[in-house]
C-alpha cells in the first residue's frame, strides 16, 4: 500500500511542481540575482532600512494594509453575521451586490474613489455647498483606503457568512441560558468561532492590499506605498537592482504575515476540530 | 440549591411567523423539585414548550410563565437563571472541559477560588475529574453529556431544562446515562422539565408525563397512569403498544363480531360506569395483558401471521381477529410457527374503553406511531 501511493502522489503533483518551478521559483531566483547584481551587491537589500524614502513607504504599506484589513473584517464581519441570520427580500441581491467589486481591477476602482472622492467627485461638490469647502480625499491615504476597504469586504464577507452559517445557534442559547450577555456572546463563542475564518479572509486581504497596483496607479501622486514605488524604481529610475530587491522585500514580508495567519488559524482548527 | 422552584405555565400558546401554530394556548403546573417529562412525536409542539419556558421563543400574547409565582414572560433566557441540556450538547469548543463547566460562574462574576471549588464539585458529581484539561473535541458522547449537565447545574438554577439530552447517544450509553440522570435529579431535589419522545425514558424519569400531541396536552398524569389508564388511542398507542377492537358496549360487556367479552376482564379509565354507552366504539388492550389458552377459554381464534423472538418473550402478530393485526405477547419458550391456528384471551382488566376521545381531532400521521 505504501509504495503504491508514492508514485501516484508525484503524478498528480507533477503539474503544479511544473508550474511552481517555471512561473515561480525560477523567476524568483532570478529576481533575488538580479536584486544582488547592482553596484552595492547583497548589500541592496538593506535599502529597505537605509534608504528613508523605501522606510517610509514600507511602513506606509504595511500600516495602510493593517487598517484596510482591519476594517474589512469589522464591517464585514457584522455584515455577514447579519445577513446570515436574517431572512429578507431582496436578501441574495443584496449579497450578489456586496460582492460586485471582485469584477472590478483595481483602475476601476481607483476611478470610482476619484468619482466621489476626487476634485470633482460627489463629497466635493456636496461639502462644498454644505460648507463652502471642498473636500477631496480621492489622491491621499484616505482615498487609498475607501478604494483597498471597498474591494477587501466581498473577499471577506462571504468567508465569514460561510463560517457563520456553520455556527451551532444552540452554542450562542447555552451560553444565553448560562447568564451570559449579548457582548459576552459574541466574545466568548461567536468570535472564537468565526476565529479561522477571519484569520484566513484577514490573511488575503491583507496580502491583497500590500501588493495592489491597480487602485494605488491611478490614484496615487501624492501616496508612496510599495508596489508604486517599485514602479518608480524600475520604470522612471532604472533601478533594476533596487526595484528587485524591494520586491523580494514585499513579497517576503507579504508572505510572512501569511504564514503567521495560517500558523495561528491552523492551531485553533485543531483545537476546535 | 432552589430546590422548590415551582413553574406555572398560563394559557401558552405559540404561533409562528410563517402562521403555523406550534402550540395551542396551554395551562401546566409544575410543582417545585418535580421531574416533569413533556413527550410526544416529533413537531408536537414538546420542545416549543420546553424553550418558552426558557425563555428562548417569544410567547403568543395572553401567555404567562410563572416561577415560584413571579412573572418571567419577559425576561430574557440570560436572566431567568435556568440550566439547560440540549440535544447537541452545545459545549463551546474552544474551551476546556473546567472552562466549560465554570462558564456560567464566570459570567456571574463569581471569584476565581469560589469557582474553582464549584467546578471540583461537577466534576466529582459527574465522574469527570480526569477530564476537566481536555478539549471537547476529544471525548466521547457520553462524556459530553455529562459535561452538559455539569455545565448546567454548576450555576444552581431555579429550574432544569432539558431537550432530548440522551437521543444522540447510543442504546447502551443511552440506559445508563437515564440511570444517572434519574440519580442525580433525585439527589439535588431540582425542578426539571426534561424532553423526550422516548417512552421508555420518560417513563423511568418522570414524577410526572405529559403526553402532546399536534401542539396540545393529550393526557398528563404519573407514568402509571398514563400507561394503565391512557385517556384516548393517542396517548394508549404513543406509550406502550396498543391493539385497538371495533366493537359496542352493551349491558353485558363489549361485544365485538357477536362475541361479547364479558364485564371482568374491562377497564374502565376515567368513568366509573360501566354501563352500556353506545357510543363507545373502540376499546383497547395490550400485548401483555393477552394469553394463549386453549379454544374453550379463548376470546378470539386467529393465525399466527408473523412472529418475532425478542429474548424474554416472543411478540405474534395474529390475523383473523381484527382489520390489521392484533400483537400478542408471549413467554412460551418453544417456537410457534408461522400459519398456527391460536387461541387468545384478555386477561381480567386488560381491555381499556377510553373516556377521552379526541383521536378524531389528530391528524392520521402523528397517531401513526413513530419510531422508538
Amino acid at each position: 500500500m505504501q509504495q503504491a501511493v508514492i508514485p501516484k502522489l508525484i503524478l498528480m503533483m507533477l503539474p503544479m511542481a511544473i508550474i511552481f518551478l517555471a512561473f515561480f521559483l525560477v523567476p524568483m531566483a532570478q529576481l533575488a540575482v538580479v536584486g544582488a547584481s547592482g553596484e552595492q551587491g547583497l548589500a541592496a537589500y538593506a535599502s529597505i532600512i537605509n534608504t528613508p524614502r523605501h522606510l517610509q513607504s514600507m511602513i506606509a504599506t504595511v500600516m495602510l494594509s493593517a487598517v484596510v484589513t482591519l476594517a474589512a473584517l469589522v464591517v464585514a464581519t457584522i455584515a455577514g453575521l447579519f445577513l446570515v441570520r436574517n431572512e429578507f427580500p431582496g436578501r441574495q441581491t443584496l449579497i450578489a451586490l456586496l460582492t460586485f467589486p471582485l469584477a472590478f481591477p483595481g483602475v476601476v476602482i481607483g476611478f470610482l474613489v476619484i468619482l466621489i472622492g476626487g476634485r470633482q467627485g460627489l463629497v466635493g461638490d456636496i461639502s462644498k455647498a454644505l460648507t463652502g469647502d471642498k473636500l477631496v480625499f480621492a489622491y491621499s491615504m484616505v482615498g487609498l483606503f475607501v478604494g483597498y476597504l471597498y474591494f477587501s469586504i466581498p473577499r471577506v464577507i462571504l468567508t465569514i457568512m460561510a463560517a457563520a452559517e456553520k455556527l451551532d445557534p444552540a452554542l450562542e442559547e447555552a451560553a444565553r441560558s448560562l447568564g451570559a450577555p449579548t457582548w459576552r456572546v459574541v466574545y466568548d463563542i461567536i468570535l472564537p468561532a468565526l476565529k479561522p475564518g477571519l484569520i484566513a479572509s484577514g490573511a488575503i486581504c491583507f496580502a491583497t492590499s500590500m501588493g495592489a497596483f491597480g487602485t494605488a496607479f491611478t490614484l496615487a501622486t501624492k501616496i508612496d506605498v510599495l508596489p508604486m514605488t517599485i514602479y518608480t524604481e524600475f520604470t522612471l529610475n532604472a533601478n533594476i537592482a533596487g526595484a528587485a530587491t524591494l520586491s523580494i522585500v514585499l513579497g517576503v514580508v507579504t508572505w510572512l504575515a501569511l504564514f503567521i495567519a495560517r500558523s495561528l488559524s491552523g492551531s485553533t482548527v485543531a483545537a476546535s476540530g | 440549591m432552589n430546590s422548590n422552584t415551582s413553574v406555572q405555565v398560563i394559557n401558552c400558546g405559540k404561533t409562528f411567523e410563517d402562521g403555523t401554530q406550534a402550540l395551542q394556548p396551554i395551562n401546566l403546573e409544575i410543582k417545585g423539585g418535580e421531574t416533569l417529562v413533556l413527550l410526544g412525536p416529533s413537531g408536537c409542539g414538546k420542545t416549543t414548550l420546553l424553550r418558552i419556558i426558557a425563555g428562548l421563543e417569544t410567547l403568543d400574547a395572553g401567555g404567562q410563565v410563572l416561577f415560584n409565582g413571579e412573572d418571567v414572560s419577559h425576561l430574557p433566557v440570560e436572566k431567568r437563571n435556568i440550566g439547560m441540556v440540549f440535544q447537541s450538547y452545545a459545549l463551546f469548543p474552544n474551551m476546556t472541559v473546567r472552562d466549560n463547566i465554570g462558564y456560567g460562574l464566570k459570567v456571574r462574576r463569581q471569584s476565581l477560588a469560589d469557582r474553582q471549588t464549584r467546578i471540583q464539585e461537577m466534576l466529582a458529581m459527574m465522574h469527570i475529574e480526569n477530564l476537566a484539561e481536555r478539549q471537547i473535541s476529544q471525548l466521547s458522547g457520553g462524556q459530553r453529556q455529562r459535561v452538559a449537565l455539569a455545565r448546567a447545574i454548576a450555576v444552581r438554577p431555579k429550574v432544569l431544562l432539558l431537550d432530548e439530552p440522551l437521543t444522540a447517544l447510543d442504546a447502551l450509553l443511552r440506559e445508563r446515562l437515564r440511570v444517572e440522570i434519574d440519580t442525580l435529579l433525585r439527589s439535588l431535589g431540582i425542578t426539571a422539565i426534561y424532553v423526550t419522545h422516548d417512552q421508555s425514558e420518560a417513563m423511568a424519569l418522570a414524577d410526572r408525563i405529559v403526553v402532546m400531541s399536534n401542539g396540545r396536552i393529550a393526557q398528563q398524569g404519573t407514568p402509571r397512569e398514563i400507561y394503565q389508564q391512557p385517556s384516548n388511542s393517542f396517548v394508549a398507542d404513543f406509550i406502550g403498544t396498543a391493539n385497538k377492537i371495533n366493537g359496542r358496549m352493551t349491558d353485558q360487556g363489549f361485544e365485538v363480531e357477536g362475541v361479547v367479552l364479558p364485564k371482568s376482564i374491562l377497564n374502565v379509565v376515567g368513568g366509573n360506569s360501566t354501563s352500556a354507552n353506545p357510543i363507545q366504539t373502540q376499546a383497547i388492550f395490550r400485548p401483555e395483558d393477552t394469553e394463549i389458552v386453549s379454544q374453550d377459554q379463548a376470546h378470539f381464534n386467529g393465525q399466527v401471521a408473523s412472529t418475532f423472538f425478542m429474548g424474554d418473550r416472543t411478540r405474534l402478530l395474529v390475523d383473523g381477529i381484527s382489520e390489521s393485526p392484533i400483537i400478542v405477547e408471549t413467554t412460551f419458550k418453544q417456537e410457534i410457527s408461522i400459519g398456527t391456528e391460536i387461541s387468545i384471551r384478555i386477561k381480567d382488566q386488560g381491555l381499556m374503553l377510553l373516556p377521552d376521545e379526541l383521536i378524531e381531532d389528530l391528524p392520521k400521521e402523528i397517531v401513526e406511531k413513530t419510531e422508538q
